[in-house]
């Protein structure tokens, strides 16, 4: 097919493409720019305290500075390491137990009704408890974002399990492959994209519960940014930390979105409707 | 039945261990001590003013944030024009994470009932803008074709055609909007302790270390969220019934 493409069309449709890349970025950007300049309008004629609304060049300045003293690097460095432990630990433990209750209905009677009363209480819900029981150091926090990171993937893998088309099961029946075959060849491959949907969400629920978590009790870290500002009314600090957060869940969730969506392109569409 | 063995041997072993002092009965009480503080306390104390301050402010906020998402969301999915200007900027946004915006809430609305509120409904906001434009998106082609055909105007192609159209998706956002507005409401709490309300009933219960009044809260926090998410799938159940399938 691809030969078939004459050069210049090719060209062409690449240049249209990125032009209109350009005017969607514009159109993206001149929201924020507006936003910018009656930030900067509003806080040079004073419309509303510095403590409110900090001028734009402050919070700038404020960046600059956490930057170069290395504070901004250092306690994303630390929130990173905590969500990468808390998630590899929940989401193992999910896939674990999404695997095992999607393939063995027994396992299913008896965990299900357990893991549906520990989702019920959202991640949030269980620190004061956890601080009771495990103190208010590391492993709390490492516990807490396993908890956020587990249920979705555990959620996912299930229905993904489940999802698999009988007609695919069949073909495997035909081939008379048995239990680790059928396993490896058939059930996981064709469960992968619900599972990386499951791993999306999770990291999406790690990172929020990593900044609850260290709100509540933390030295370190990016939320104690946030809570430092706050105390010391530096709202400059406040909104350095929170685009920090921001930018992170972005390039996180874009990432991860862009693997999900190479991973979804093999699947043939009849398949994907079977499955859905 | 089956379902039932592992949660009784986590209650077994629990009973066991604060029996036998394998824990500190101050850091795991036994069970029946539990059941007596709760019951006491349900009697005494004023956990149903707590109760219902958390409802109310959940629910209000809930309200605040689905009409103005189901409003923006519709906007965005709507006109282009509209997308292409804001919905850039709002996918970004919307990757602070919820909790991230607790600090400059209080700042600006300080830590009384309003800020609450505003956190509460900042968390169902998100959730409904998305899938409402998500919704409104996916209308299928011949139905505005249809309507196109028909000559309708603008109002009643909305009416008409986008909002059923798009019902599906909003009741998704509603959903969503209300585990995320109860989510709030307890991240609310604990963040901002003045006044009632279940979040600062555990809080206070963890200052104190009154292990059976952090659970109590902690099963009535589940209890809530567990309902809150049946009468949204009942509801949405209800309301999908003409969808053919």
């Amino acid at each position: 097919m691809r030969s078939l493409v004459l050069p210049g069309r090719t060209a062409s449709r690449t240049a249209a493409q990125a032009a209109e890349r350009l005017q969607r970025l514009g159109f993206a950007l001149i929201v924020p720019l507006l936003l910018l300049l009656m930030w900067a309008v509003a806080a040079r004629h004073g419309w509303m305290p510095p403590q409110i609304l900090p001028a734009p060049d402050v919070v700038g300045a404020t960046i600059v500075d956490l930057w170069q003293s290395g504070d901004l690097l250092s306690n994303t460095a630390i929130s990173l390491q905590r969500v990468v432990e808390g998630f590899a630990l929940g989401a193992t433990c999910g896939f674990v137990l999404g695997l095992a209750m999607g393939l063995s209905p027994d396992v299913e009677a008896f965990v299900r009704p357990l893991f549906t009363a520990v989702s019920q209480v959202p991640a949030l819900g269980w620190i004061p408890l956890l601080m009771l029981l495990v103190g208010i150091g590391e492993p709390l926090k490492i516990i807490v974002i396993a908890r956020a990171a587990g249920v979705p993937v555990a959620l996912n893998t299930l229905a993904g399990v489940r999802a698999v088309p009988p007609q695919l099961i069949e073909v495997g029946r035909i081939f008379r492959f048995r239990r680790p075959q059928m396993l490896r060849y058939v059930v996981l491959p064709a469960a992968v994209p619900p599972m990386f949907t499951g791993i999306r969400y999770g990291l999406t629920h790690a990172w929020t519960a990593l900044v609850a978590v260290e709100l509540l009790a933390s030295s370190e870290g990016l939320g104690y940014l946030l809570v430092w500002g706050q105390q010391m009314f530096q709202l400059d600090e406040v909104i350095a930390a929170m685009a920090a957060i921001g930018l992170i869940g972005y390039v996180m969730d874009y990432g991860l979105a862009r693997i999900e969506a190479h991973l979804q392109r093999w699947r043939p569409v009849s398949v994907q409707a079977g499955a859905a | 039945m089956k379902g039932l063995v592992l949660p009784a041997v986590v209650l077994l072993a629990w009973e066991a261990a604060s029996h036998a002092g394998v824990i500190d009965p101050r850091i795991l009480p036994p069970i029946e001590s539990v059941l007596r503080a709760g019951w006491l306390i349900a009697g005494q104390r004023d956990v149903w003013v707590d109760l219902g301050a958390s409802l109310a402010r959940d629910l209000s906020g809930f309200a605040i944030g689905a009409v103005a998402g189901l409003i923006v969301g519709f906007v965005l999915g709507r006109f282009r024009i509209c997308a292409s200007l804001f919905q850039p900027s709002f996918d970004v946004v919307k990757q602070i994470a919820l909790f991230a915006w607790i600090p400059l809430i209080s700042m600006w609305f300080g830590t009384g009932e309003m800020a609450k509120v505003v956190f509460v409904a900042l968390g169902a906001f998100v959730p409904m803008v998305l899938n409402t434009a998500e919704g409104v998106r996916s209308t299928p082609d011949w139905q505005t074709e249809v309507g196109r055909t028909l000559c309708l105007t603008r109002w009643q192609m909305t009416r008409r055609i986008y909002l059923p159209a798009s019902v599906p998706s909003i009741l998704t956002g509603t959903h969503l909007a209300l585990i995320y507005s109860w989510l709030a409401t307890i991240g609310a709490e604990y963040f901002m302790t003045t006044g009632p309300g279940l979040g600062g009933l555990i809080i206070e219960g963890r200052d104190r270390f009154a292990m059976d009044l952090v659970m109590l809260g902690v099963v009535l926090l589940g209890l809530i969220g567990f309902a809150l998410n049946g009468i949204a799938e009942l509801a949405e159940h209800r309301l999908l019934r003409w969808r053919p399938t």
